[in-house]
């Protein structure tokens, strides 16, 4: 598999030290020209750019443009490469990583950022009184139990070397370490903008990124503009960025039409995807990619009858997945385990559960259900998802099943999940969209032990010790020599996963954008897998 | 007068009180967990537990009333769990949106109920009088999204003459404004052609038309005076209906004003904001009443309002 | 009403007759009328279930078919988003619509008389607190409300049904209890009490006939209110659960599609615009003819 290999290649490379300016793939595109402002839409307001808090759809990018983490990805791939470390040197034993940072990096305030912020992002986000939702990736730095819990001023695995080294002290060898240094979260911020503002920093953000904030009003628009002294040579091309929110994705492709809007951040709506489709002109810039989204209708295995895996694997067998993707227009490709295909570790020969209703009759009947049961189906009542739900209720009712249909808020579908009180939930629009591209990322917090309890994210309750155990093993596997061999015992993980059959994985989503005529860049950066949707600071306008 | 409506003040004062009361316990009582949205997915359940303490939510519920009031005493009404930020800004970042588009709405009801009324008495008893009537009646009939969603398809996406959502020139302003006055505008026609024919049948009206006064200042001396305070009145009441359905127009045509911000924080239970947004449209509403009461006495009891 | 001080019998007799002469009123019955049949005879009238997804019911990219379409026209006004027959969708709908119009208005009318003749009739303490209530329930904004009341009970029928009307009472009980403070102080009243009468004798014998005009109409024009905030509950996605059709909930489908098939919001909206017509010009005219103080004057 290629994508194992590349990123066999890169960690082999970072483990060197000097040689990571090699590990960057990425060539400046030769048409790229400076200048330029460019209009993005989005439907919902942004909520916040502090990185230690954003966690939204429209959010996640903005805040990759204005901070920078240890850790990047080449623009447009899943592959890691150095963001304001410079190189990293990681032990033998895989506990303790040293972080080289880049000479001459300022934020937008003017100061030079040094080791000491490094340490204070990485404090601050842990910290409970930040309360930020990404706190739980961190769990692998030393000190971290003793920081959640407020005993610990600030965590003790993270030491300043000097002003331009970091070292983290890892408790267990984890392989997902280095994702985790380019996840927003652990994105660095100046202390005394953060203490300045208190917290409305995430109204003031002052980070080192490609853009800095110029104008933000609330529930209208923000604008951002080139940081000027920007540690990337020549980048970002745009000198503004202008987003629109609270625009629907119907007005802005209208006007995307009219030539007003640059790209509709929300994507394509569904009712006119066809009639643009249609159209050569318009269909030439559609850019089409995978994500690293699966949605899928979990089954409580504590409760009868989804204890009994017969009746779950019947499920699976039951779902009707092409019916549902044309629902959905056909935006999807169809699920049979838990990874989408762009993640490494997805199994490609892996042939998952036909779709077979007689098939799951005889299973049910074999479970002891020869007549079906009743049971409930929860979603999220915001479309399409109430629709999915009906083509899936209609596909169990062929076998039997009579699911009701509990359409609820978002935060009430959840808590239910948590609660362990929903037979069924279907996923879409809470579902798994992955945070970093890494395996070990979809399983934990909704297929582990770990997310199985009271209030957890993993609504189906599965708790599998022995797989739990495989996943640390995996995970411990830090040496880039063993990457194929982590990602092996992944792929291995997961089909045992889809043995026991807690979802019944259904589709996962595809991307399509759209860009106005005047907008230049790889089509990979319209739909890149980690910046989404946008990678803003490498696209730019041809006119 | 002044103690009356001293006594008034009081009484809404104590009404508002109510309200956060009721919503509140509401709001406590829902069967989901702001925590489990504040701390995400990978979090712990120390995570969850810490900030459960945090935020006060493991108090019981008349610590955390009484907190809030506490709070409200001091003019303060929270911060965001998800966004961060003070409630009192985001509310005030969206309600010039929200007010603008209540005026117009108010503006386009008055206009076209008067007008309708007018035209329905100048014609009483004919087939244009009828039509009119039952017009107003299909008024107040119809459901707001689908007046709304009609009239975006006919101006905006079949005969492209007005943009088919969003804020910021007075175009964007039309087309809501409109589906919130189509709404109410059938009372003030109501009202107007009741207002109108007792006008019309008044003696020195007939002797002022007899001495060749034209109807347009027949109308514009006796029958619109006469209507003002009634119209007011029901702006009045106008605004507590508007504010109880503001969410709906607000989500058809994508205005960002605090009907927006209240049903994006009941998704995910951000307390404060309903709580915020709550408030300010009760506030809003009893500030409405309080208006239909003061004038109410001062009517024409001949006048039928609804 | 034997040993009563008479009071004029309110005007019924040649109700029927009054109304029949109105043109728009019996506009409106036959609209309810047919509303009421579509309703029962659903199963007859369309060959299809209502959730019944047809397969040939959507194009291969998952549009809808317009009115007409389908193989020999099998889809009269088209289908939906799942390739549903929207006719049957919206014929079963009129149930739906009907069922909460009905039963929501009644416990309205039920607790809104209750509290509206309880507070005007005895007054004191408890009226007042009543009636204090009822302002708080007057502040509310009514939509965030029943959101918020929706959220915490889970949306069925019937729970739609108890939201509306937990919402709705207050117009009911604020209207009664003024005409009953009016009526309790009046000489009949005031000489069955001096008789010695109960006060479950008054307010059934006495009160509540008065009353009945009101609540008559105020039942009619009710109806109207509380199909619109059925059909706008479930248009936000928390009104009847799905499959079962709404008008609301086919409308809160298909908002996403409403510029490719407008035919998917037209149908059911106007469903929900004739029958909330139909009940208010039927509530006006029985205002009209029952009321004899609020007649036309003209």
């Amino acid at each position: 598999m290629k994508t194992i290999l590349a990123t066999t290649a890169l960690l082999a490379v970072l483990a060197v030290p000097g040689l990571a300016q090699n590990a960057d793939p990425w060539q400046p595109d030769p048409e790229a020209r400076p200048g330029g402002t460019i209009t993005i839409t989005y439907q919902n307001d942004v909520a916040t750019l502090d990185p230690a808090i954003g966690y939204d759809w429209q959010n996640w990018s903005m805040i990759k443009s204005l901070f920078d983490g240890l850790m990047d990805y080449v623009p447009g791939t899943t592959e890691l490469r150095p963001g304001l470390a410079e190189s990293v040197e990681i032990s033998e034993d895989g506990l303790t990583y040293t972080f080289h940072l880049r000479e001459g990096v300022r934020f937008h305030n003017g100061r030079e950022m040094t080791a000491e912020d490094v340490k204070y992002s990485l404090d601050r986000v842990t910290d409970p009184a930040t309360q930020s939702p990404g706190a739980g990736f961190f769990g692998m730095i030393e000190g971290f139990e003793a920081q959640m819990s407020g005993e610990a001023e600030g965590l003790s695995g993270v030491e300043v070397v000097d002003p331009r080294t970091v070292r983290i002290t890892l408790s267990r060898p984890d392989a997902t370490f280095l994702h985790v240094m380019a996840l927003n979260f652990s994105y660095v911020v100046p202390r005394e903008a953060v203490e300045e503002h208190g917290p409305d920093f995430g109204r003031h953000p002052v980070g080192t990124g490609a853009f800095r904030l110029a104008e933000w009003t609330l529930g209208q628009r923000l604008v951002f503009e080139k940081n000027p002294d920007y540690w990337r040579e020549g980048l970002p091309y745009l000198d503004r960025i202008v987003f629109e929110v609270g625009q629907e994705p119907t007005v802005a492709l209208l006007r995307l039409q009219n030539g007003e809007v640059d790209i509709p951040g929300d994507g394509i709506p569904p009712a006119q995807f066809q009639q643009i489709m249609d159209d050569p002109a318009q269909a030439a810039r559609v850019v089409q990619g995978g994500q690293l989204h699966t949605g899928y209708v979990t089954m409580n295995v504590t409760q009868p009858p989804f204890d009994d895996v017969r009746v779950r694997r019947a499920v699976n067998m039951a779902i009707n997945k092409d019916r549902v993707i044309q629902i959905i227009n056909g935006r999807a490709v169809p699920a049979n385990q838990p990874l989408p295909p762009s993640m490494p570790g997805y199994d490609p020969d892996y042939e998952g559960y036909p779709y077979d209703p007689e098939g799951a009759k005889a299973l049910l009947a074999e479970a002891g259900y020869p007549d079906g049961f009743e049971t409930e189906l929860f979603v999220m009542n915001t479309d399409p998802n109430p629709r999915i739900a009906q083509a899936i209720q209609q596909d169990l009712a062929a076998i039997g099943i009579r699911a009701s249909i509990q359409s609820l808020a978002q935060a009430n579908v959840i808590e239910a999940g948590g609660a362990g009180t929903a037979p069924m939930i279907w996923s879409g629009g809470m579902a798994w969209i992955a945070d970093f591209p890494d395996p070990a990322n979809f399983y934990y917090p909704i297929l582990g032990c770990a997310g199985a309890v009271e209030g957890g994210w993993n609504w189906a309750k599965y708790c599998n010790e022995e797989l739990d155990a495989l996943a640390a093993q995996a995970d411990s596997m830090s040496d880039p020599a063993q990457a194929a061999e982590r990602l092996a015992l992944w792929s291995g993980i997961y089909a045992r996963v889809m043995e026991d059959a807690p979802w019944a994985p259904v589709f996962h989503e595809e991307r399509y954008t759209m860009r106005s005529p005047r907008m230049g860049g790889d089509e990979a950066l319209y739909v890149d897998p980690v910046s989404i949707p946008v990678n803003y600071d490498y696209v730019y306008v041809t006119e | 007068m002044a103690l009356h409506l001293a006594r008034r003040l009081l009484q809404s004062v104590l009404i508002l009180l109510g309200v956060t009361l009721v919503t509140f316990f509401l709001l406590y009582v829902l069967p989901a967990d702001p925590v489990r949205q504040i701390a995400g997915r990978s979090a712990t359940a120390e995570t969850v537990e810490s900030i459960r303490r945090q935020l006060g939510l493991d108090q019981p519920f008349w610590v955390q009333y009484g907190r809030y009031l506490w709070g409200l005493l001091h003019l303060d009404l929270g911060r965001s769990y998800l966004q961060r930020a003070e409630v009192a800004e985001l509310i005030a970042a969206r309600l010039p949106a929200t007010l603008l588009l209540m005026a117009a709405g108010i503006a386009c009801e008055v206009a076209i109920g008067l007008a309708m009324g007018i035209w329905a008495a100048l014609r009483r008893g004919t087939a244009v009088d009828t039509g009119l009537m039952l017009a107003s009646f299909a008024g107040v009939s119809a459901p707001q999204f689908v007046v709304g969603l009609m009239l975006l398809y006919v101006f905006g996406v079949w005969l492209r003459w007005l943009p088919i959502g969003g804020y910021g020139t007075a175009a964007h302003l039309i087309l809501p404004a409109l589906t919130l006055g189509l709404l109410g505008a059938g009372w003030y026609a109501r009202m107007m052609r009741s207002s109108m024919v007792e006008v019309l049948r008044q003696d020195f009206v007939r002797t002022a038309r007899a001495k060749g006064l034209t109807r347009a200042r027949v109308i514009l001396r006796h029958a619109l005076p006469n209507a003002i305070l009634p119209v007011i009145a029901m702006i009045g009441i106008d605004i507590g209906i508007f504010m109880g359905g503001i969410v709906v127009v607000e989500s058809v045509f994508g205005w960002p004003g605090i009907g927006q911000l209240a049903w994006q924080a009941i998704q995910r239970v951000d307390i404060p904001i309903i709580m915020g947004v709550t408030l300010v449209s009760a506030v809003g509403i009893v500030l409405g009443n309080l208006l239909a009461d003061i004038v109410a006495p001062l009517i024409d009891p001949r006048i039928r309002l609804r | 009403m034997s040993d009563a001080v008479a009071l004029p019998e309110p005007r019924r007799r040649g109700v029927l007759a009054r109304l029949a002469r109105r043109p728009l009123v019996l506009a409106g019955l036959a609209v309810i009328g047919l509303t009421v049949l579509a309703a029962i005879l659903a199963p007859w009238l369309t060959p299809y279930a209502p959730d019944q997804q047809h397969f040939d019911g959507l194009t291969l990219q998952g549009a809808p078919l317009p009115p007409g379409g389908g193989p020999d026209g099998a889809f009269p006004l088209g289908t939906d988003l799942l390739g549903r027959d929207l006719l049957t969708r919206i014929l079963y709908g009129a149930r739906t619509s009907l069922v909460i119009g009905i039963l929501a208005n009644g416990m309205a009318l039920l607790v809104g008389t209750l509290v509206g003749v309880t507070a005007g009739y005895f007054r004191g303490i408890v009226g007042a607190l009543l009636m204090r209530f009822t302002d708080l329930m007057m502040a509310f904004p009514a939509l965030l409300l029943a959101i918020c009341l929706a959220a915490i009970l889970r949306p069925s029928l019937w729970i739609v049904a108890l939201v509306i009307a937990l919402v709705n009472w207050v117009q009911v009980a604020r209207v009664l209890y003024t005409e009953t403070t009016s009526l309790a102080v009046r000489d009949f009243i005031q000489a069955e009490r001096a008789i010695g009468a109960g006060h479950g004798r008054i307010l059934l014998r006495h009160i509540l006939p008065h009353l009945l005009p009101t609540i008559i109409v105020y039942g009619t024009l009710g109806i109207s209110t509380t199909v619109l905030l059925e059909a706008t509950l479930s248009f936000l996605g928390i009104g009847v659960q799905p499959p079962d059709p709404s008008w609301g909930n086919i409308i809160f489908e298909s908002q996403t599609y409403f510029q490719a098939a407008p035919w998917l919001v037209f149908f059911p909206g106007l469903a929900i615009l004739a029958l909330a017509l139909a009940f208010n010009l039927v509530g006006d005219g029985l205002r009209d003819v029952l009321d004899p103080t609020q007649r036309e004057r003209d």
